[in-house]
């Protein structure tokens, strides 16, 4: 099994070197994050706080799933994912060294924008060990999430659009900008079925201490589900799509 | 399994939808052969390499490689097996060498032999000075041999090569036909599927001729042609050239069959030289003229037309190729 997972490290290194320079993953997964952040502070330098943890979320999400879709779609467009799968690999393990890629560099993003957000605009890493785990979760909740929304698309720029589907409504509903508790219950239900919330509420619990929904333990908890619901759901849709 | 071959296959089939791509189809490779699936685009070649490399789920039947049922052993039957996709798909980014080594780390070659393997191989396919260059930069010639060379990366038993000569000039082509036959005398055994009669007829010991998703026969490239050695070629070049010529001579009597091949009609049956005037007479009624008329001694692409009733000239047709790049 040691040989499997070291296979999934070798195709998550491979994507980080072919693909971290891709013009949509600047654009999406780092511009748009910071512009975000840029722009907050500019109309309101005294809030910028109060907003920073779901900032670093909104980054995450955004550069892992702008990864996710360049290692699917891009390799599907280009026949190139097929050498993964005709390779003696175990899909499993294919999807989990995609996931890894694409969530290591999420992770490397939103640690760019955590130590802007520590340095500049001076918040503190109260829990960092709470912290480490719950930015690790998400950034693999994240990109299998990515994974499930690439897999039925051929094009990298269809991938992105499809994702915006779903990241830019998660801004509104998990507690990014405005407390999940002051939103309509209906949009508070729906919000508690997606992953950003648990990591906006961990993230928040570790940087502004006293703050947050729920214990920031069983935030990752539920992020750890997600992450499991995910990988095999994005795996099932997988197996289906290469059929077709 | 019955270990008949080192590819065997037993009423394999699969559809898409309301096409029957692969209908029931048995055959076996034997040790150190090449084999070749000869057919028109369309006729079921791709689906069935992708069935036995374990890309696609057969509908019904069985494969096995290597003694491996592909469909129950997957990763342990696809160790066994190199494969070269009718696309050259490798990773653009990364540089020759760069894509060898990693096809070595997915197929588990030990690390000790990454380098030296990936610099053997590029000295093989004549690129190795081209080791640092992107595989994106590559020429479709030199793209294509780095593709077979990362298929040999973990030194399978069976090559399977998806029409490996598609789209490549005529040098490039020739040379990659000498490749292939070296990788037999080297004691791999190739797998090829092919829409070009005479690349069939050059490279493979034995030869499968698939239509419309049936094995309608399988023999040597020799043993085809003498199926058909009874028949006489009749090969007319005629003007104008028009492509409702073959029709002209359905149920024609003394012709059991016309295609047009390039500018040159050709028509096949056991006394065809008997129908000569009866022919030209025909021509003639339709204002077209003879420039020549021979006879041949029939070719596997006669064997061919003549067996599958499909023209020579659809089986020229190259697939469009797919284009790689960044969205």
């Amino acid at each position: 099994m040691g040989e499997e997972f070291k296979k999934a490290y070798y195709i998550a290194r491979k994507d980080l070197k072919a693909y971290y320079l891709k013009p949509p993953l600047i654009s999406w997964g780092l511009m748009l994050p910071l512009v975000f952040i840029l722009a907050f502070y500019l109309r309101n330098p005294q809030g910028i706080q109060e907003v920073s943890p779901g900032l670093v979320g909104m980054t995450m999400l955004f550069s892992t799933t702008s990864m996710s879709a360049i290692v699917i779609s891009f390799e599907k467009r280009i026949d190139a994912l097929e050498r993964l799968l005709m390779a003696p690999i175990p899909l499993r393990i294919i999807l989990l060294g995609k996931g890894l890629g694409a969530a290591a560099f999420g992770w490397v993003m939103g640690l760019i924008s955590l130590i802007l957000v520590i340095f500049v605009f001076g918040l503190k890493a109260s829990h960092p060990f709470s912290l480490l785990v719950s930015s690790l979760l998400s950034c693999l909740a994240f990109a299998f999430l990515g994974i499930l929304i690439s897999v039925g698309v051929r094009e990298v720029f269809e991938a992105m659009t499809l994702s915006n589907f779903f990241r830019f409504p998660m801004i509104f509903l998990c507690g990014v900008f405005f407390p999940l508790t002051s939103m309509p219950l209906i949009l508070q239900i729906i919000g508690f079925g997606l992953p950003l919330t648990y990591s906006v509420d961990a993230f928040r619990q570790s940087l502004l201490p006293g703050e947050g929904l729920l214990n920031r333990w069983l935030d990752i908890l539920i992020l750890a589900g997600f992450c499991l619901l995910l990988f095999e759901w994005a795996g099932l849709v997988f197996k289906k799509r290469n059929q077709e | 399994m019955t270990n008949r071959g080192i590819v065997e296959v037993e009423r394999l089939s699969k559809r898409f939808g309301e096409v029957q791509a692969v209908d029931q189809i048995d055959f076996a490779v034997q040790e150190g052969e090449i084999f070749g699936f000869l057919g028109p685009n369309g006729a079921g070649k791709t689906t069935t390499i992708r069935m036995l490399v374990g890309l696609l789920r057969p509908d019904s039947g069985s494969a096995w490689v290597d003694g491996y049922e592909v469909e129950k052993d997957p990763v342990r039957a696809k160790k066994s097996v190199g494969v070269v996709p009718e696309a050259s798909n490798l990773y653009g980014e990364l540089s020759a060498a760069e894509n060898l080594i990693y096809m070595g780390q997915l197929y588990g070659v030990p690390r000790q032999q990454w380098e030296p393997r990936a610099e053997e191989l590029l000295k093989e396919f004549n690129l190795l000075d081209r080791k640092e260059g992107k595989f994106q930069g590559f020429s479709r010639g030199m793209k294509r041999r780095l593709t077979i060379a990362a298929a040999l990366v973990h030194r399978p038993r069976v090559l399977f090569l998806d029409e490996p000569t598609t789209g490549l000039d005529v040098m490039s082509a020739r040379g990659l036909r000498s490749v292939i036959r070296g990788l037999k005398a080297k004691g791999v055994t190739v797998f090829l599927t092919t829409h070009l009669v005479q690349e069939a007829e050059d490279l493979c010991d034995r030869v499968a001729i698939i239509v419309k998703g049936k094995i309608r026969i399988i023999d040597t490239p020799g043993g085809l042609k003498e199926r058909v050695k009874e028949t006489e070629v009749l090969e007319i070049r005629p003007r104008p050239v028009s492509p409702s010529l073959p029709k002209m001579f359905e149920g024609f009597p003394g012709v059991e069959k016309a295609a047009l091949v390039e500018d040159k009609i050709r028509l096949y049956g056991e006394s065809v030289h008997n129908s000569i005037c009866p022919i030209l007479n025909r021509l003639e009624a339709n204002g077209i003229k003879v420039l020549s008329i021979q006879t041949l001694v029939p070719t596997l692409e006669d064997a061919f037309v003549k067996m599958t009733g499909v023209d020579a000239e659809v089986m020229r047709v190259d697939k469009p190729m797919k284009m790689g790049g960044m969205g």
